[in-house]
Parts: structure tokens; sequence; C-alpha cells
């Protein structure tokens, strides 16, 4: 026990002026955010501090590398009592079958004890398609099938857009996020008042990772990104337009380092987009948020996550000149990887996503995913997603570790190993910066080799047993295959009933009025000075599904060819 | 046997359906590059005719289908619309995500094999060189 309370710090370390104003305002800030209403003892009786530092008193050194929570460089956290005052949001991704299906799942969820709800939609959605353009094998397997104003409302029905916070998996052009501010204002919900994310909009890890998603050419996706993210600054000030996300680059085979470093380069490249455009960086990037992978690499992870926000907190200081702790603040959702997840012995999964879980935890995150251990046998099911949401529930009442604040902070390793990620994040971000930024550098297909070397050498260290996986290349059981899980799929009739509902609507409309609409939306996309987020709204109350937005976009904007680097 | 020590076998490697996540095809493409096979590799997304398509200009012995999101369900048609295009002798892999009894229709659609995560680099490799050599005798004569 050579850790020692805060208050002793205080009066025992008095050669540091300087620390004893942020030790100060830290525990005011705490304070006035808890107060003693927080105590907590352990089993042992031991009153458990909320945040523990050097017991030789903080140096100068100490100050600048790690600090305070809330406060610059942010190393141990964005928020003065972090975890113990709010813990993360339980974020699970689902997704099957029709509106229906989701808006019955979604209230399960709910009450099991999610706090915030994700809305995924059908590949055909993310591939900008309508269901009934598709093939119908493939209709609402690992999503639902969202096209329209009405399929939205169906999915929202009894779920009160002012208190729930909603995470929408909506690529480039935000049909579905149009679509749900359409269904508030028939909730009768204020867009000031509706909270969430998009966060399917980081079009650049959708031309280097992954190609799960419908994309406009670059510069269309820039522009309606652009767009969208200066409408949310005027009308919709609560939503984050914006997620970067690492999480796809680092799926597709980029170190955690090296996803780290490109995503704080994408992000450096949107907020410079965003300054281009006039807007104020002392606005955008309040909303700013990131989305990242968890591996079972677990010190790797949490200090990735570590150097991560100390490196975003002085990025914006030095590109944007803030000084404002607040817009400093990196707040990331993050999901546990399902790469790590072995087909063999799939209930081992369940050990593998608790220590991701665990690493994302301690590496300070906002918001969580778990997957269910079928990931990599199926699309999840709905049991096996409660065992998931079960397993963040366990980590934070059974093992505690919300008490304290950057738990492992001080730790000789996490510290030395902090640094040493830092450095390696810093050098891919000079590697973007030498291609002339992030967007130059994904034209020409810089970052896509870069993900795919790394992907091949983790190939290799497998194959060659470096790197041992219990159950494939290591610890191997003859297994029943007939014990692992089966995932009851949408049923084909009634995904096909749903095509054809939409079939219906869509001759149902008066072929003028969707010639005004298209034409309309067409000519917003033309003129330099319209909004084409504003002009999709308008677009998707005029009765216009996804797909005949996306229809026209794509005439206009050019389509995002995929670029493989083999 | 004498086209396998002549000419290297030939295998299109690709997704189609709607997902793209090409880490596994890639991966799976140089393996097979590696071991000195003649890889075709596409951009994910195709369409069952384009691979119908490209399988009988790039003559091809083998075909590797990716799939992580279902995609896999397609797998039966692609068979139906190589056998009509007189391409019955293409033998036809599976890598990715797929769902045991979904194997089973796969087999059932004439599938040759199913690989899973955490499936080898010889495994692989042996497979499609078998493959390939079947293929070979089971080409119709013109």
């Amino acid at each position: 026990m050579n850790e020692v309370k805060l208050d002793q710090i205080l009066t025992e370390d008095e050669h540091h002026t300087g620390d004893d104003k942020s030790a100060e305002r830290w525990r005011s800030e705490y304070e006035t955010q808890l107060g003693e209403k927080s105590a907590i003892y352990n089993r042992s009786g031991i009153k458990v501090e909320p945040l523990y530092t050097p017991s030789s008193g903080m140096d100068t050194a100490y100050l600048k590398k790690l600090g305070f929570p809330g406060q610059e460089p942010m190393t141990r956290g964005i928020y003065p009592t972090m975890h113990r005052g709010r813990t993360w949001s339980q974020r699970q991704l689902i997704g099957l079958g029709t509106p229906e299906h989701f808006n019955a799942r979604v209230k399960n969820m709910l009450k099991a004890g999610a706090s915030a709800l994700s809305l995924i939609p059908c590949n055909s959605v993310y591939r900008g398609y309508d269901c009934d353009q598709v093939e119908p094998e493939l209709l609402g397997t690992c999503g639902t099938v969202v096209n329209t104003v009405e399929d939205m409302d169906i999915c929202l029905r009894d779920i009160p857009l002012d208190s729930v916070s909603v995470a929408l998996n909506d690529p480039l052009p935000f049909t579905m996020f149009a679509q749900m501010l359409a269904v508030a204002d028939k909730q009768g919900v204020s867009w000031s008042k509706i909270t969430g994310t998009s966060n399917q909009s980081d079009y650049v890890s959708h031309f280097v990772a992954n190609h799960m998603f419908y994309r406009l050419s670059l510069p269309g996706s820039r522009r309606v990104l652009l767009d969208t993210m200066e409408f949310c600054a005027k009308n919709v000030q609560r939503w984050n337009p914006l997620s970067v996300v690492g999480q796809h680059m680092q799926q597709s085979g980029a170190t955690p380092a090296e996803a780290m470093g490109l995503t704080l380069s994408t992000a450096l490249q949107y907020a410079k987009d965003c300054q281009a455009r006039g807007m104020d960086p002392n606005k955008f990037l309040a909303r700013f948020t990131f989305f990242f992978d968890i591996s079972i690499s677990f010190f790797e992870e949490v200090a990735k996550f570590r150097a991560g926000r100390r490196i975003w907190a002085s990025l914006v200081k030095q590109h944007f000149g803030i000084t404002d702790e607040r817009l400093m603040r990196f707040k990331f959702h993050a999901q546990t990887s399902g790469c790590d997840l072995t087909r063999q012995q799939p209930l081992n999964n369940i050990a593998r996503v608790t220590i991701q879980a665990m690493a994302g935890i301690f590496g300070g995150l906002q918001s969580l995913h778990t997957d269910g251990y079928d990931e990599v046998l199926s699309t999840p099911g709905e049991d096996i997603a409660k065992i998931a949401i079960a397993t963040q529930n366990i980590l934070k009442h059974e093992a505690h570790l919300c008490d304290v604040i950057d738990p492992l902070g001080g730790s000789y390793y996490v510290e030395s190993l902090t640094d040493e990620m830092e450095e390696e994040i810093l050098k891919v971000i000079q590697k973007i910066d030498d291609q002339g930024g992030m967007y130059s550098a994904v034209e020409s297909g810089f970052v896509q080799a870069m993900i795919g070397d790394s992907a091949m050498s983790f190939q290799e260290q497998v194959e060659s047993g470096d790197q041992i996986v219990v159950g494939v290349n290591a610890y191997r059981e003859q297994e029943d295959a007939s014990a692992r899980p089966v995932l009851e799929r949408p049923d084909t009739e009634i995904m096909q009933a749903h095509a054809s509902k939409l079939r219906k609507m869509k001759s149902a409309r008066s072929q003028v009025s969707v010639d005004r609409s298209t034409q309309g939306l067409r000519n917003a996309v033309r003129s330099d000075n319209e909004n084409v987020f504003a002009a999709e709204i308008e677009a998707v109350r005029a009765g216009l599904t996804q797909g005949e937005i996306i229809a026209v976009l794509r005439e206009e904007l050019g389509f995002g060819h995929p670029l493989i680097v083999a | 046997m004498s086209r396998l020590q002549s000419t290297p076998p030939r295998v299109l490697v690709t997704k189609i359906g709607l997902d793209g996540h090409d880490r596994g095809s890639r991966i799976v493409a140089s393996y097979l590059r590696d071991a000195g096979m003649e890889v075709v590799y596409t951009n994910p997304w195709q369409e069952i005719e384009s691979v119908v398509k490209l399988a009988m200009e790039e003559d091809v012995d083998v075909i590797g289908i990716s799939s992580l999101a279902t995609d896999h369900l397609l797998v039966p048609k692609l068979m139906k619309a190589l056998e009509s295009s007189g391409l019955s002798h293409i033998r036809v892999i599976v890598g990715g995500i797929v769902p045991d009894l979904d194997e089973l229709a796969l087999q059932k659609a004439g599938v040759s094999r199913v690989f899973h995560p955490g499936s080898s680099r010889e495994d692989i490799v042996e497979t499609v060189q078998q493959l390939a050599e079947q293929a070979l005798q089971a080409r119709p004569t013109f």
C-alpha cells in the first residue's frame, strides 16, 4: 500500500504549486460532481479512493505526462469523475429482420439494462439499395431493413427520442438520420433534444477498410459530410454527426498503433475541412467522437487509448489553438474485436470478450459494445447478446472496475508502454502528413497498403506459432459441431412481404410528386449554396426512399469505387 | 496431371453479394499466389453473372468465394449459373463465417469445401491444388 490519499499529497508536497492547483481543481470538480455520497469500501472494509497518484509527490514530469482526469494532457481520462461518476454507455449493436423485429428486440435490450440503442441496418441499406432491389436471401440477415420514414417510425415506436440516446450505423449520405429527424417531428420531439451519434460517418475509413458501405466519390463524400456537420451545428446541436473510426482499420489488419495513428490523422483531416468551410473549431470539436476496436492484446490496448487521448489533446491545441479543455476531450466508443474470437471452442470467446472489455474500460472509454461469443459463427443471436451485456454488468458491479479512475496509471509497464505507443502513433501520423494528409494518402492507396501488410504479418505470426491462439494453433480439441449455437434467420417470406410492401408503397405515390422531389434534391446537389442534407430531409418527407435518394446523389456526385491494393 | 506440372492452377478469388470485408480474401489470395498458382482477384460486391463471365474468360479451375456477412447464401445460385453456362467442371470453395447448417446446404449445392476461421495455409493450398486437378480432369473436351 504505497498509494497515498490525495489530501495527504497536498500537504506533503509543497514544492510544486502547479500540482497543488491541478490537484485542488480536480478535487473540487470531483466533489462538486459526486461528493461524499460516492464513498466506496472494498470487501475488507478498506476505503477505495477515486484516484491514486505517486506517493512521492507529483513532479513536473508527472503533470506533463499524466496530470489529473479532465485536465491536460488528458492521459488519465477526459472527465474529473470518469467511470466512478458515470459509467460507460452499453451500446450493443443490434439489428435483424424487419423494423418490427428491431423494435421488439430493442425494447428487450433496454429492459435488460442497455442505456442507449444502436440501429444496424441490413447490408442492402449499407450498399445503397432498397429492399426490392437486392437478392431476397440476403435481406435482414445482418441488420434491419430501413428504407423509408415509415420503416424508421416502426423501428422507434414507443422509444422516446428525447431520452434515449441513439447510435445510427448510418453511412453517407445519412438517410437514416434524415428519417429519424422526420420521425422526431412526428413524436413531437424537438431536434435540439435528440442525442446520439452517426456511427458510420467516417467515409475515409470506408475507403480503406472493410468495404461494407456504399460510397460516393471521395469529393462527393467530403461535401455531404461537411453539409451534414454544418446542418447539425445549426439544427441538431446535441447530435454527434462525426464519429472517426479506427475500428475498421484495426479489424482489417492495422496494428493498434497504426489504427490509432490513422484515426487521429483522419480526425485532423476532417477538422481542417470543417475549418476551411468556415466552421468554428471551438464548436465543432466538441462534437467529434471516435470509435475503436479493442483487441485482446490487453496492455497494448490500454496504452493505445491513453496515448491516443494525450495526442488528441495536444493536436487540437497545436493545430487549432484550443485552450478550453472540454474541446480536447477524446470521447470514444469501443467494440471488442471479432477478429480475436475463434470458431474453435467458441465458449472461450466469453473469456476473450471479457479481457477485451477490461482493456477498453481501463483505457477510459465512454461507450462499449461487447461481442457475442458466437460472432465468429454467425450474426449474433439474442440470448448470446444478453451474455455480452451481462459481462459488462459483471465488470462494473461485481469486479468493481469503475471504482478508481485510470487504475493502471502509474504502473511502470503501462506508463512506459503508453510513451512508446505514443511514439509509434506519432510516427504513423508523420507518415500520413508526408503523404499530404489523410485524404491524399487514401486517394493514393498508401493507407490500404499499410493495412494489408500488417494483416499479412499478423497472419504469419499465427501460422508460425509465434502468436498462440488457444484452440486454433495450440490446445486443440476434438469438437462436437452440434454443440454450437444455431442462429435463426428472419423468415424469407416475411422479408419478401416487407419488400412487396415497399413496392406497393412506391407505386401508390403520385409520380408527379416523386419527380418533383427528385428534381428538388438534384437541384440542391447541383447548387453550391444548398445543403445536401437539408434537401435529403425534404426528400424523405416527400416519400423518397433511401435507394432513390442515393441514386440521385450517385448520379450527381459519382460513385466511390473500392481501391484494392493487392 | 500434365497441366498441373506445366501450368499452375488458375483460381478466381472473389466476393459476391453485399458485403466487402476483404481481409480474409486478400490473405487467401496471397497464400495461393505464394504457392505458385495464378490468382485472379476482384473487387468485392460482384454479381453472380460477372463471376461466371470472369471464370469463363479467365479459364479458372477453382473459384473461391469469401463471405463474412451471409453472402454465401447466394452461392447455390452461383452453382446453378456455372452449370447452365457449361462450367460445372469448375470447383467452388467458400471461406469465412459460415454457420454449420449453411455449410450443409452449400455442400448439397455442390460446393467442394467450406473453410472456417482458423483454417491453415497448408490445408487451403493443398485442397485447392487437389480441386484444380479434379477440375482439369472433369473439364469437357472439345
